[in-house]
């Protein structure tokens, strides 16, 4: 993907198998959230291609582009964005809904995922109330629920504390694997790459300049500082 | 030695408590007497008695449908409206922006010329409306477009400014979830701000029953027909004062039913946050 931002172009290759955990990470501004908003639909790239699962959902060439509503793209923003003003179970079922499934199948999908993510004695609370931690977990229960063909984390870990982290980095990386869907999850914080990832990426001003095992990331990126 | 609370600092300090103090009743007493002056001019013998005049119902019942009619207009198509033109940038959004603002400092009776020049009866586009069979001016749907012209600057700005504030993430994660823009829309973008949107059409409700001077020059005073509550207070003090002042007190009833209720949403609000 390519897009022309205001102090560099954002020129990138990436790719994730299914079952993997790719680590996106990199500076403030290096391009992260911008990679995931061109992957889900939210913002236009000048020149894309992008393809989930064989399926293509943009070839700028071509003049091709799957709106985002179609994407099936299970996507955490920043801050979580539970919808304060419905329950906890609304917000699960907020995804399903918007695709019109039968009732029966929203009502047992909804219960599944509040369970699988510790949620299911808060379905009645209004998500507004819920603590950053259990925030994160509405919206990745919300994300997954859908049965994406990708799932996308920004900064999934910012404002939470040490458990509530580690619990979302044990469902995030549990249900990737058991659902064998790719996931992308960005980050700037080196012990994140090495704890969830199965392969990490650093981008600094657009450019990827290192890919490979978490593990195996240099202790400083010598372009861009970030790792 | 000079007692302790005749020291300078302490003397400067009790001056400006009573300066304060003193400015305070003042701007009070000139806000409230006015109000309360009309209270103490009525007895309820002829409050109750005015009340019962056909003058004072029909302005009363007229103002009150015209002023609903006003108010689901603006909310159905000002919602939309400020939602959209916040969310897109095209060419003339400031000009837009303006115009949107212009009726709160524009002199009513000018608004109202305006509106009779256009849609009069000899106006340039009422002249084909009148060709079609349909007046506009002097009629009560020339009550309710002086009205809205007036008072949908209220909800507009409210709406605009709660849109712009809202985070988008909420509205990307409904999209990603497959929420088209309506359903966004419906189920995110406007329960998210519907306290202040509430606040705003409370507000536009308000302004709409006190029109006055557009609505004298665009729909004039018709009794039953444009003559709303205050173009019937108007009338009464030059007739029968008894009905203008019955009629102040309704509106004054009103306008303070109306202060609650948005102090109630805005604290109900600032609870919440």
């Amino acid at each position: 993907m390519v897009k022309r931002l205001r102090d560099y172009t954002l020129d990138l290759a990436i790719r994730v198998k299914p079952g993997e955990v790719m680590v996106l990470m990199g500076t403030n501004g290096s391009g992260k959230s911008t990679t995931l908003n061109i992957l889900a639909g939210l913002l236009a790239a000048d020149t894309a291609t992008i393809t989930l699962n064989g399926q293509c959902l943009c070839q700028t060439n071509d003049d091709f582009d799957v709106p985002v509503e179609d994407r099936r793209i299970g996507y955490v923003l920043q801050n979580s964005a539970v919808f304060p003003h419905l329950s906890v179970r609304d917000n699960v079922a907020f995804g399903l809904r918007a695709r019109h499934l039968p009732r029966a199948i929203i009502t047992e999908r909804v219960a599944r995922w509040m369970d699988r993510m510790h949620i299911a004695d808060l379905a009645e609370f209004k998500a507004g109330n819920l603590s950053g931690g259990q925030k994160q977990r509405v919206a990745l229960a919300r994300a997954l629920a859908i049965e994406p063909g990708l799932l996308m984390l920004d900064e999934p870990f910012t404002a939470l504390d040490a458990d509530s982290t580690q619990t979302v980095k044990d469902l995030t990386r549990r249900f990737v694997k058991k659902m064998q869907i790719p996931c992308i999850v960005v980050t700037h914080r080196v012990a994140d790459s090495t704890e969830i990832g199965d392969r990490a990426c650093v981008i600094c001003q657009g450019r990827k300049e290192w890919e490979g095992l978490p593990s195996e990331m240099p202790e400083m990126c010598t372009v861009c500082h970030c790792a | 030695m000079i007692p302790k609370h005749f020291r300078p600092k302490n003397y400067r300090r009790t001056l400006t408590g009573i300066a304060a103090g003193i400015l305070i009743i003042a701007v009070t007493l000139y806000l409230a007497l006015p109000i309360l002056a009309i209270f103490l001019r009525v007895t309820p013998e002829m409050f109750f008695t005015s009340l019962h005049n056909p003058d004072v119902s029909s302005a009363l019942w007229l103002s009150l449908f015209t002023t609903c009619i006003t108010l689901i207009v603006v909310i159905l198509v000002g919602t939309p409206f400020a939602y959209y033109h916040c969310r897109f940038s095209y060419p003339g959004k400031v000009i837009v922006d303006t115009l949107i603002d212009l009726p709160l400092v524009l002199p009513p009776a000018v608004a109202g010329v305006g509106l009779l020049v256009l849609y009069g009866r000899v106006g340039l586009l009422g002249k084909y409306f009148n060709m079609l069979g349909i007046p506009i001016a002097f009629t009560t749907l020339a009550v309710i477009m002086a009205q809205v012209f007036v008072a949908s600057p209220f909800y507009l700005r409210q709406a605009k400014s709660l849109f712009e504030q809202l985070d988008p993430a909420y509205e990307q994660t409904a999209q990603t979830l497959g929420a088209s823009s309506l359903r966004t829309l419906t189920l995110v973008t406007i329960p998210m701000t519907a306290s202040g949107l509430v606040s705003g059409a409370v507000m536009t409700f308000g302004r709409a029953l006190g029109e006055f001077g557009a609505t004298i020059m665009f729909a004039g005073n018709l009794p039953g027909v444009t003559q709303t509550m205050p173009l019937a207070v108007y009338v009464g003090m030059e007739s029968n004062v008894n009905i203008g002042l019955t009629i102040s007190i309704m509106l004054v009833i009103i306008s303070f039913t109306i202060m609650i209720a948005v102090r109630l949403i805005q604290n109900r609000e600032a609870n919440r946050a």
